[in-house]
């Protein structure tokens, strides 16, 4: 066990690997909430002040539906090509959790003449080059519960904070057959998905806590286990990896796996059993008394329809044609709509989508990688980076130099202007200037001028020493240029 | 001439209008009269006589100086205490909300605050509406005032006991599977419950929401319309309600029932029917009869699963409804600070009176996987098969009449060991809930000094055909006029 090999094995796509998800999407996009009239930006403001009677469960109040959620939900149902049902219902999942004002959520339900606003539907992903369909069981509509907060650690807290503000914000509940073979699977599953809902503008991923998701695995032929409590998309990775070795390696011990719900703590990374099927939730699902049925028409369903915007599929194939750029590169972009809209919105300032995709891929996406931070965490605006490209083309700085200003750009939020200026990028065309250096260098490397006397191919060894000692700013032209002349003196001088 | 407190609603309304009398005065007649009888009867948790007052002279001083005259201007009314009221504790008559003060108030008394009306108390009830005595209130227990031995009826007894008492002019109610027209029955008022979705929910603290509505408890028929005209209607805010037309109840009151078709299913008199009830009923038929109405006698057989029907749903609805009292946002908290949250929330729900307990723990017994099939489904299959029946006898009939409860009062504590017993008496009654039907409980006669209630149910959204031979009837009859001897 253990040696990179053997890791990397275990990780790799396997058909004995059973994957299964349930993605909880806030639709952030939703001004108010599922059932009542309090406002959804919630997050960063004063605990419970982001309440009412009717999200604090208060005896006699009773839900209204926020039929724009409908039209949220059935937007997502039609772009995940799900069937929308002529007739959906709220059930009452009931379960005591002092983050639950009512002690019972209001939800949905595929069970005991349930229907949910979306059933079956899929995404398809590529990996490894090729297309590949999951396929979903449902979608459903459900209300957030409140948060609980612990004064430090939740073993040394004295006592738990209940926060209600976010109970009774919309949540879609998206779960997926168990088609995913591998945790990379699963990873490039939530990052179309996620695509696909934020170009929808039904919800903002970036907003912390905003999409969560819970994951059942099992190896072929044992028990299945579900890991709760994943707060992100590469936790969603990680969680599932270590799951995999853990039950790969009771596999190899001849160990059963117990079916169970673990907890994913992402600090230790690991996963913790929380409990056994034996103690599982009885939910008591009945249908929702407080509420009457929902019919949608297909008048409703073809408004909804006709409202629709690009998806990433679309948009995907648009940029190959339109901007002429690589498949696999239109693919990245439009992994995400913030990224997809940065590169367009610097297309409508630079009209020149193979450099800006180029950039893009080579370099922008490699800092964000590396910050872990999505492009719009970051503070470089397509302005910025439009700016950036053009200081190039006219000169400004060279090639070599503008990777480091965007790198200082996204690092440290400044514009490229501010960084040229400070950092003395700016290009050095004074011949003069240029020739101090080579005349410095000349005297460092007597060994590489004799080399270049007899081969001029060695000049570009004293070029690069120049370009070095100016950090890239000397122009490469005029700098290869005065070292040629140089050398042809010597050669003179020597004949 | 009668004091002013034994007058009904629609006369005051012209009194107050002609300003023969002011609503402070009225209120003052009222508290009068409850000094005098409330210690015997029992019907209030909580008594607003400040309140009152001081919201009677304010709108004495709006009737002078403004063309308001709402249709309840000045008149005071009494509500049930699983009603919200904005700071004015409600406390469903149980220790568990002995402390709850709501923020809000429900939308029934929006609508009676607009209308003038003077909100005078809350009333007694059974333990979150779970009864039919209003012997399981936490607080007291109401007695009859036509025999204080006696018990009002529940759930709403300390609201019929207030009407029959002349402790207040009007009353509201809720009735989840006879809740209104039993204690209307027991206590010789009039109470009627509408058709599912006609009255707004909200604010209503929920026992079985599929089955419940709030409505009037009055002195008599009259007085149920003009009511109904400010209850009656759409709310936002319950999307169970139903989108009727407004309708003035008391425009169609007079219009003749001549040639009207009763049925009289044969279930409704069965062997627990008291002979002195069943001969009141007929009785009131006989009469019916005289005034050009026809009737059968009819057999709807699924009224026989009705009582089970009923107490799954609404055990089920229950068990889930009452689910959000632990202690952690309001209501009753142990004094004790440590230890794991749910067992301090397992500690705070121990302040559920036994009734209350009994019914969540049937109905989540109900709900449970591998019951849910068998019991709660099946209930609604039921359901569904019933309102079938009723629906099939509607075609042929405009009424389907029987007596409101199979018999007069119980005395106190007579039925409060054999629950059973107590739930089979419900059985005249729930069906019109399991059904959403509308349902006017009348008073058709005594025995032994005890009321004697008849029962109206129409078909879906006929309130005014139950109101209209309600009211023939009572113009042709004086049981709803007589007092109950009490004195003061």
């Amino acid at each position: 066990m253990g040696t990179a090999v053997e890791k990397d094995n275990m990780f790799s796509d396997s058909d004995e690997v059973l994957i299964g998800l349930e993605i909880h999407v806030q639709l952030t996009k939703l001004k108010t909430k599922l059932f009542c009239g309090c406002a959804t930006d919630y997050r960063g403001k004063e605990p419970n002040t982001y309440v009412c009677p009717i999200c604090l469960g208060l005896p006699g109040t009773l839900p209204v539906v926020n039929k724009k959620a409908i039209d949220f939900a059935i937007m997502v149902g039609l772009a995940l090509e799900c069937e929308i049902p002529s007739k959906t219902f709220f059930y009452r999942k009931n379960y005591y959790y002092p983050d639950m004002p009512k002690n019972y959520q209001i939800s949905q339900y595929n069970k005991a003449g349930g229907v949910p606003i979306g059933l079956g539907g899929h995404v398809t992903i590529e990996i490894n080059k090729q297309k590949k369909t999951i396929n979903l069981t449902r979608i459903q509509l459900e209300e957030d519960p409140g948060r609980l907060t612990y004064l430090g650690s939740i073993t040394s807290s004295d006592y738990t904070l209940v926060d209600y503000n976010r109970a009774g914000i919309t949540l879609l509940e998206i779960v997926t057959e168990p088609d995913l073979r591998s945790p990379r699977e699963a990873r490039l599953f939530l990052q179309k998905l996620r695509s696909i809902i934020e170009h929808l503008g039904v919800a903002d991923g970036s907003l912390e806590g905003s999409m969560r998701c819970d994951a059942n695995i099992s190896i072929r032929g044992g028990n299945r286990v579900e890991v709760k409590n994943i707060s992100s998309f590469k936790a969603v990775q990680k969680a599932l990896q270590f799951e995999l070795i853990r039950q790969r390696r009771q596999k190899a011990d001849g160990v059963k796996t117990v079916m169970e719900t673990r907890h994913w703590d992402d600090e230790k990374g690991i996963t913790i059993s929380l409990r056994t099927k034996e103690e599982e939730h009885d939910y008591r699902y009945f249908p929702e008394p407080d509420l009457v049925p929902i019919e949608i028409t297909p008048d409703w369903i073809e408004k909804i329809r006709n409202q629709m915007p690009e998806l990433p599929d679309a948009r995907r194939e648009r940029f190959i044609r339109d901007y002429q750029i690589p498949p696999y590169d239109a693919g990245v972009l439009t992994s995400s709509k913030a990224l997809a809209d940065f590169f367009e919105n610097c297309i409508k300032l630079y009209n020149h989508p193979k450099i800006i995709s180029n950039w893009i891929m080579s370099d922008l996406l490699r800092h964000l990688n590396d910050l872990n931070i999505e492009i719009n965490e970051s503070t470089v605006t397509p302005e910025q980076f439009v700016n950036m490209l053009k200081y190039i083309d006219t000169g400004t700085i060279s090639r070599r130099s503008a990777k480091k200003v965007l790198w200082d750009m996204i690092r440290e939020g400044k514009p490229p202007e501010q960084i040229i200026q400070e950092d003395g990028h700016q290009r050095i065309g004074d011949e003069n200037v240029i020739r101090q250096f080579v005349d410095e260098i000349f005297k460092e490397y007597p060994q590489a001028v004799q080399d270049a006397i007899k081969d001029d191919k060695a000049i570009n060894f004293l070029s690069g020493q120049v370009m070095r000692k100016t950090r890239g700013t000397a122009d490469p032209k005029i700098t290869y240029q005065l070292i040629k002349e140089k050398i042809d003196l010597l050669r003179k001088k020597a004949n | 001439m009668a004091s002013f407190y034994e007058l009904t609603a629609y006369e005051l309304h012209s009194m107050l209008q002609n300003g023969d009398i002011t609503a402070e005065e009225l209120i003052y007649s009222l508290f009068d009269r409850i000094q005098k009888t409330e210690t015997k009867i029992k019907a209030y948790i909580t008594l607003l006589k400040e309140n009152a007052i001081n919201q009677a002279r304010l709108l004495d001083k709006k009737l002078r100086n403004s063309n308001f005259f709402g249709i309840l201007a000045g008149i005071p009314i009494a509500i049930k205490d699983n009603i919200c009221t904005k700071n004015i504790r409600t406390t469903c008559s149980s220790k568990m909300l002995d402390n709850y003060v709501p923020p809000y108030n429900a939308t029934v008394i929006e609508r009676i605050l607009a209308e003038g009306g003077i909100i005078i108390g809350k009333t007694n009830m059974d333990e979150f509406a779970m009864g039919t005595t209003t012997e399981s209130s936490y607080y007291q227990i109401t007695h009859n005032p036509w025999s204080l031995e006696h018990v009002p009826g529940g759930s709403s007894g300390g609201s019929a006991a207030a009407v029959a008492a002349d402790e207040t002019i009007l009353a509201l109610g809720s009735d989840t599977g006879g809740s209104i027209r039993c204690p209307a029955s027991f206590c010789n008022i009039t109470g009627i419950k509408v058709s599912y979705g006609s009255i707004s929910r909200y604010g209503l603290i929920s026992y079985a929401c599929s089955l419940e509505q709030i409505g009037p408890l009055t002195k008599d028929v009259r007085d149920c319309a003009l009511l109904l005209n400010v209850l009656v209607g759409r709310d936002p805010y319950d999307s169970t309600t139903l989108n009727r037309p407004k309708i003035d109840f008391l425009a169609t009151l007079d219009e003749d029932i001549k040639g009207l078709r009763i049925g009289i299913p044969k279930e409704f008199m069965g062997t627990g029917t008291a002979e002195a009830v069943s001969k009141a009923v007929w009785n009131a038929v006989h009469l019916l009869e005289s005034f050009g109405v026809t009737y059968d006698e009819i057999s709807i057989p699924l009224i026989d699963y009705a009582v089970p029907c009923y107490y799954i749903i609404a055990m089920s609805e229950a068990s889930s409804n009452l689910a959000r009292y632990d202690g952690i946002r309001y209501g009753y908290r142990v004094e004790k600070d440590e230890g794991e949250w749910n067992e301090i929330f397992a500690e705070d729900r121990l302040a559920f009176g036994p009734e209350v307990r009994r019914r969540i723990m049937l109905g989540t017994y109900a709900l449970s996987a591998g019951y849910y099939d068998m019991y709660y489904l099946k209930a609604l299959k039921v359901r569904t098969l019933l309102r079938n029946q009723f629906e099939a006898q509607f075609k042929s009939y405009d009424i389907i009449l029987g007596p409101t409860m199979p018999t007069t009062p119980f005395k106190i504590g007579e039925m409060i060991s054999d629950p059973l017993a107590m739930y089979r008496t419900d059985i005249d009654t729930v069906a019109a809930n399991v059904t959403g039907l509308p349902a006017i409980s009348i008073p058709c006669g005594f025995s032994d000094g005890l009321p004697i209630g008849l029962q109206l149910i129409g078909n879906s959204l006929q309130e005014e055909l139950l109101l209209r031979v309600a009211y023939k009837f009572q113009q042709e009859t004086d049981y709803h006029k007589k007092k109950p001897p009490i004195g003061g």
